[in-house]
């Protein structure tokens, strides 16, 4: 049965936190009922303040395939990480 | 025990916790049985939580019984201790699960009262009652918006859970009328302003299952029979077989812990 239901993929934006993040998925067979399950399954432990819910199948992914071309040519680019200035004592902790 | 508490005789005091109680007691119990064999695994965890809600609750109003009765009984031998004559609940709330539908129907006719319950007991002139209720209301709330919404789903679904929802309503219909009709221990409880008279809560429970059941296109049963029984101790063959899964182990092993 549930096979019939679509995937939703679940956000929470948890007590601290300022963004939502992604928790897991489930299915429903709607938007409603995907919050009602979350709500259920994701924040029995007072995980959240809010929930967002997207159909699985509307997220466009990068393949796995195109992780070399996408991602390699920034491991050599040290010059794009600030890590060549000295930060004064006085700023401490960043 | 301030003069307000004094004002109302214990014993009767004693008793509406335990109806509060062994409501919430029973119920939680049927539907804790869904555990694991639900139709979904999102429903399944969803009926899991409604059940610890309401297990939750029993351990506030059996808590406060064992206090106003002031023997030594605490919730846990109130709950794991008494035979079935002694049981205070509606005769609904014991009522077999039946199929996933039943138990849905149940849970809405039930949530509905109960939610209106709830808010008159916060105004209850016993504090210990009114704090209960405010934190229970809120779990109700969500009880009622989830049952309420699922009943509507399947009952104004496909055929078959069309046909399966009416039968259950038809079915649970003869057990509604127990939870508004009124004995001296409700009359003393209204009269001392610490619950409503259960008539008073008829109205507006009539609104919300009318107006729910017209969304799920099902017909409210108009035969005004009701069951009852439940509330003075005198139950279905049903509790016994609850009461034998659900104490077992404190009978078979007193004072086990775990």
């Amino acid at each position: 049965m549930s096979s019939q239901w679509p995937l939703w993929e679940i956000f929470i934006r948890g007590q601290h936190g300022l963004n939502h993040r992604h928790v897991g998925s489930l299915h429903a067979p709607d938007a409603e009922m995907a919050i009602r399950n979350a709500r259920d399954v994701y924040t029995r432990r007072n995980e959240g303040v809010s929930i967002w819910v997207v159909k699985s199948a509307d997220i466009t992914a990068s393949s796995p395939s195109d992780k070399g071309p996408l991602f390699e040519p920034s491991n050599s680019k040290v010059y794009r990480h600030p890590t060549f200035f000295d930060i004064p004592e006085e700023v401490g902790h960043m | 025990m301030g003069a307000l508490e004094a004002s109302v005789d214990r014993a009767s005091l004693f008793e509406f916790a335990l109806r509060m109680g062994d409501n919430t007691l029973i119920l939680g119990h049927r539907v804790s049985e869904w555990c694991g064999h639900s139709p979904v695994l999102e429903e399944d965890i969803a009926l899991a939580n409604t059940a610890l809600d309401l297990i939750g609750q029993t351990q506030m109003w059996l808590g406060l019984g064992g206090e106003i009765e002031g023997k030594g009984r605490t919730a846990d031998s109130l709950a794991y201790l008494r035979d079935a004559a002694a049981f205070r609940n509606l005769l609904l709330v014991e009522r077999p699960n039946g199929d996933f539908g039943q138990t849905l129907m149940r849970q809405f006719l039930f949530d509905a009262w109960h939610l209106d319950m709830l808010k008159a007991l916060e105004r209850s002139a016993d504090s210990r009652v009114a704090e209960i209720a405010a934190k229970a209301g809120r779990e109700v709330a969500y009880h009622l918006e989830r049952s309420s919404d699922l009943v509507i789903r399947l009952g104004d679904g496909t055929d078959e859970s069309h046909r399966r929802m009416q039968a259950a309503l038809d079915d649970l219909w003869p057990y509604t009328g127990e939870m508004f009709l009124a004995d001296a221990v409700d009359a003393a409880m209204a009269e001392a302003g610490i619950a409503p008279d259960p008539a008073s809560l008829k109205p507006h429970w009539q609104a919300v299952i009318g107006e729910v059941m017209g969304e799920a296109t099902l017909t409210v049963p108009d035969s005004g029979y009701s069951h009852k029984g439940g509330k003075r101790g005198v139950h279905t063959e049903h509790l016994g077989y609850i009461l034998a899964d659900l104490q077992f182990l404190q009978r078979a092993y007193p004072g086990a812990k775990w």
